[in-house]
């Protein structure tokens, strides 16, 4: 039915060299110009902004962290009040979580995974647009309403009845709910273009056991978004319907129950740790096999793993309310899925080790963020196994022990590895290398300043520090080693400070990368640095799990997609035969109209019921200026 | 890098249906997530139910009628729908747009009787946790119902333009098999909202 069409089309198979590079570039890059920019679907571009403003976000909340430390270095300070404190705790803890932690890590996968799995561009592109600027107004929503001092104050997971009309007259906990919808929105548009992207755009030839590592786990946590979330979506509407509706789902003496929020945020909550733990093992895959010269040891047993993991990270969400009075055999049953939790995470950790052992490793900066994540996490972990005892949670509960514990696993579990992927992918984002002496700086300020602010609380919290308080009295013996924190604090930040200093150095003086710098195995160092638009100019063919190991002379590739419109080859889902060459999108600006107008509608929302009437039309119009065909070539096959 | 073309894939086709075509996957994943929704509100539903000792709390039962029509017009939407995803596979233009204009009607007749039943519940959503969990899966699914009957209707008009090529039949089975989804979904939502009250 094309045939007459596809006739007349010029292939990349008719082309070669400089001539197909360029068609292909003019084909597929982004438009010039500022309107060319918000039209961007280029998955590089997109993903770019998404990793820039994430850690934007890093820095506000880390901002905020200091500014808590400095309030608690000694007792009875007056730096913060009471109020603030309780807005700045909230802010920093929803910030990481929401804005910082789990969008940088599909903000990797966004730009990753297609040049990984050898494709041109992401599946729906134009969603991928929309996501992200969903993100982005999420963020600066919350920030802007913090800055006008409707910053929430109720936690970062807000339990009712402290979240409720009665004890919190203010608009604060509508602006944390809806912050909340708005990175959800984003966050399962991302999963669902990674799963698609996964599925059927992986270059021929990539069989289930040839996927690389980092592109696995972000399968795994795509999944657990597309499974954990929906929860929170539930619990952050009815929060918002009982406070602007008067419906009745945490109102007591008419039926409602707090504990439906509990339920409702942890069965979210306890998945969420393991969406920003599992990109960073995937992270880690990576970054150990390139450095450590040989494969990964153990390449089924690290994705059973992680499969694993993910199937019981849903079974454990009521260990975070062991002190709500739950019957006994609720309790035992949760305690052995919480220790069971640790029996994938540990297999996959003596994977690594043995990779180290039997590789000759290379001790560059991310391999050595490597190792910190190791060295960390596992400490992290060893806390984690003691608050899955219910007699040590009581104890332990809402005290520094749990903050200490969670921020190992954290910033041990994803910030570590996740500093080390900047300094391993940052030459092929970038096209130059980050400089090796400031990330040693950088390795070990981070190493030295995180354990010495974080350890510390784990003492304070034994000694009986509730977390949450502005402030403590002189009598309570807290003060040095709040102090200690305090300091290791300051020199944690001071880290990230050299970390912000190496990126502007190297971006204009960093040496230049190449294509394969580090001599890594995987597709995405079979492009040049930073990749043209359309990531290659024909699509690899994989023959082998480590594909530039195998072969670093010549790359195999397919030729007969179009070079006239857009095209990306799609494969099975088990063998990654070709069965079509489907139309990708074109650039455009309706996704952005579509995230305004959503905006708009989330945001009035929260004032009125009836934008739920004016603000549908807006966001219907937008979408089928979305969807409506152009006209063009590609739409009209 | 050198490069060697092992293969040439010229000839395949442009677009696919069901599992060869990305927008059917697409579709499976918001459906696996909208599922999900939905298995979470059942959830919620059931949670207030065990907590509570009388339920429906306050009210009666919603009258059965309203529903259980719904329930036919779903079943019988089946045949329609399969009718108009088979034509679009045949490329047989007419017949999809027929179809896609019954199927349209029904959507608006299914959004009728939704309505109906909500004043058909017997309790608002603010007077008891009852009221509210059973407007929160009410008005779960009708915004899947409408969502659909939109994309429907853009379908139906589109395939009236100059635009109804032929990789638009993909489309219009993807919209097809959504359909069956908005359904499915109905039927426990069903049993929940208007039988178990009466247990
Ligand atoms: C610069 C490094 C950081 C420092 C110094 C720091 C410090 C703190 C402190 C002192 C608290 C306790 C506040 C209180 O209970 O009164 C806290 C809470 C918290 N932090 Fe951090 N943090 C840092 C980085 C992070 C990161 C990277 C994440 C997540 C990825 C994170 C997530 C949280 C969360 C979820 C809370 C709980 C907030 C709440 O109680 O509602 N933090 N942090
Ligand atoms: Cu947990």
């Amino acid at each position: 039915m094309t045939v007459l069409a596809d006739e007349r089309e010029l292939r990349d198979d008719a082309l070669n060299g400089l001539e197909l590079a360029t068609r292909l570039e003019r084909l597929w890059r982004t438009p010039s110009g500022l309107l060319g920019a918000l039209m961007s679907v280029d998955h590089k571009v997109i993903g770019r902004r998404y990793i820039v403003t994430a850690f934007a976000f890093l820095l506000l909340g880390g901002a905020l962290a200091i500014l808590m430390r400095i309030q608690l270095a000694g007792p009875e300070q007056t730096f913060l009040s009471p109020d603030k404190y309780n807005q700045i705790f909230t802010m920093h803890g929803s910030t990481m979580m929401f804005l910082f932690a789990v969008p940088v890590m599909e903000a990797f996968a966004v730009y990753l995974v297609p040049l990984m799995v050898g494709t041109r561009n992401i599946a729906f592109p134009r969603l991928n647009a929309f996501s992200y600027w969903m993100f982005l107004f999420g963020g600066c929503f919350l920030w802007i309403s913090f800055l006008l001092n409707v910053g929430p104050d109720v936690g970062w997971f807000a339990y009712v009845p402290l979240s409720s009309l009665q004890y919190t007259p203010t608009k604060r906990p509508d602006v944390w709910a809806q912050m909340i919808t708005f990175t959800e929105v984003a966050a399962l548009a991302v999963s669902v273009e990674i799963v698609v992207t996964v599925f059927k755009l992986r270059a021929p030839g990539m069989t289930l056991d040839r996927i690389p590592l980092f592109v696995w786990a972000m399968l795994v946590t795509s999944f657990l978004v597309m499974f954990a979330m929906p929860s929170i979506m539930v619990a952050s509407t009815s929060l918002i319907l009982d406070r602007l509706v008067n419906t009745r789902f945490y109102d007591p003496s008419s039926g409602g129950h707090p504990l439906l929020w509990q339920h409702l945020f942890w069965f979210f909550g306890h998945p969420e740790v393991y969406i920003i733990f599992i990109p960073g093992t995937g992270m880690v895959s990576m970054i150990l096999g390139t450095f450590a010269r040989r494969p990964v040891i153990g390449y089924p047993v690290v994705i059973l793993s992680l499969i694993a993991t993910g199937f019981l990270s849903f079974g454990l969400w009521v260990h975070h309310m062991f002190v709500t009075g739950l019957p006994q055999l609720g309790a035992g049953l949760f305690t052995a899925s919480s220790m069971l939790i640790a029996v994938p995470s540990g297999l996959q950790i003596f994977c690594w080790l043995a990779t180290l052992w039997d590789g000759r490793p290379v001790y560059r900066t991310p391999l050595l963020f490597v190792i910190g994540f190791i060295v960390v996490f596992v400490l992290g972990g060893l806390s984690g196994v003691m608050v899955a005892s219910v007699p040590i949670d009581t104890q332990v509960h809402d005290t520094y022990f749990v903050v200490a514990h969670f921020h190992y696993v954290l910033i041990g579990g994803a910030v570590f590895p996740l500093i080390g992927a900047v300094y391993y992918w940052f030459p092929k984002i970038t096209g130059r290398m980050l400089s090796e002496t400031l990330g040693r700086w950088n390795f070990w300020l981070a190493l030295i300043g995180f354990n010495v602010a974080f350890f510390p609380m784990h003492i304070l919290g034994l000694i009986g520090m509730p977390r949450r308080v502005y402030t403590y009295t002189a009598d309570m013996d807290w003060a040095h080693l709040n102090l200690v924190s305090s300091g290791g604090a300051v020199v944690f930040a001071i880290s990230f400070a050299i970390l912000l200093a190496n990126v502007i150095y190297s971006l204009r003086r960093g040496a230049l990368a190449g294509d394969n710098p580090w001599d890594a195995s995987t597709l995405e160092w079979a492009t040049s640095s930073p990749p043209p638009p359309q990531n290659f100019d024909r699509i690899p063919v994989v023959k082998h799990r480590d594909p530039l190991w195998f072969d670093n002379e010549s790359l195999p590739v397919v030729a007969g997609l179009s070079i006239e419109r857009r095209e990306v080859l799609l494969t099975s889902l088990a063998e990654a035969e070709p069965q079509t060459r489907e139309a990708s999108p074109e650039p455009s600006v309706w996704p952005l109209i579509t995230a305004i107008a959503t905006t708009i509608f989330f945001v009035g929302s929260i004032f009125t019921p009836w934008a739920v009437l004016w603000g549908t039309p807006p966001m219907a119009v937008a979408l089928i200026g979305w969807f409506w065909p152009s006209g063009s070539r590609e739409d009209e096959e | 890098m050198r490069q060697t073309i092992v293969r040439n894939v010229g000839a395949l086709p442009t677009y696919g249906y069901g599992p060869r075509s990305g927008p059917w996957w697409g579709a499976m994943g918001f459906m696996a997530l909208e599922g999900m929704g939905f298995a979470i509100a059942i959830g919620a539903y059931l949670y207030l139910y065990a907590v509570n000792s009388d339920w429906p709390i306050g009210a009666a039962p919603p009258d059965l009628w309203p529903g259980t029509v719904e329930v036919a017009i779903y079943l019988l939407s089946i045949i329609p729908n399969e009718m108009t995803n088979r034509a679009a596979k045949r490329q047989d233009l007419a017949k999809v747009r027929t179809g896609l204009i019954v199927m349209s009607l029904i959507g608006i007749v299914l959004l009728v009787f939704r309505g109906i039943e909500f004043a058909h519940l017997n309790t608002r959503w603010d007077n008891s946790a009852y009221g509210s969990v059973v407007w929160l899966i009410l008005g779960l699914h009708t915004t899947h119902l409408a969502t659909d009957l939109g994309d429907t209707v853009v379908l139906t008009v589109l395939m009236f333009t100059a635009h109804a090529k032929p990789r638009r039949f993909s489309d219009v089975t993807d919209n097809a098999f959504y359909w069956n989804f908005v359904v499915l979904a109905w039927l426990p939502l069903y049993v929940l909202l208007d039988w178990v009250p009466r247990l």
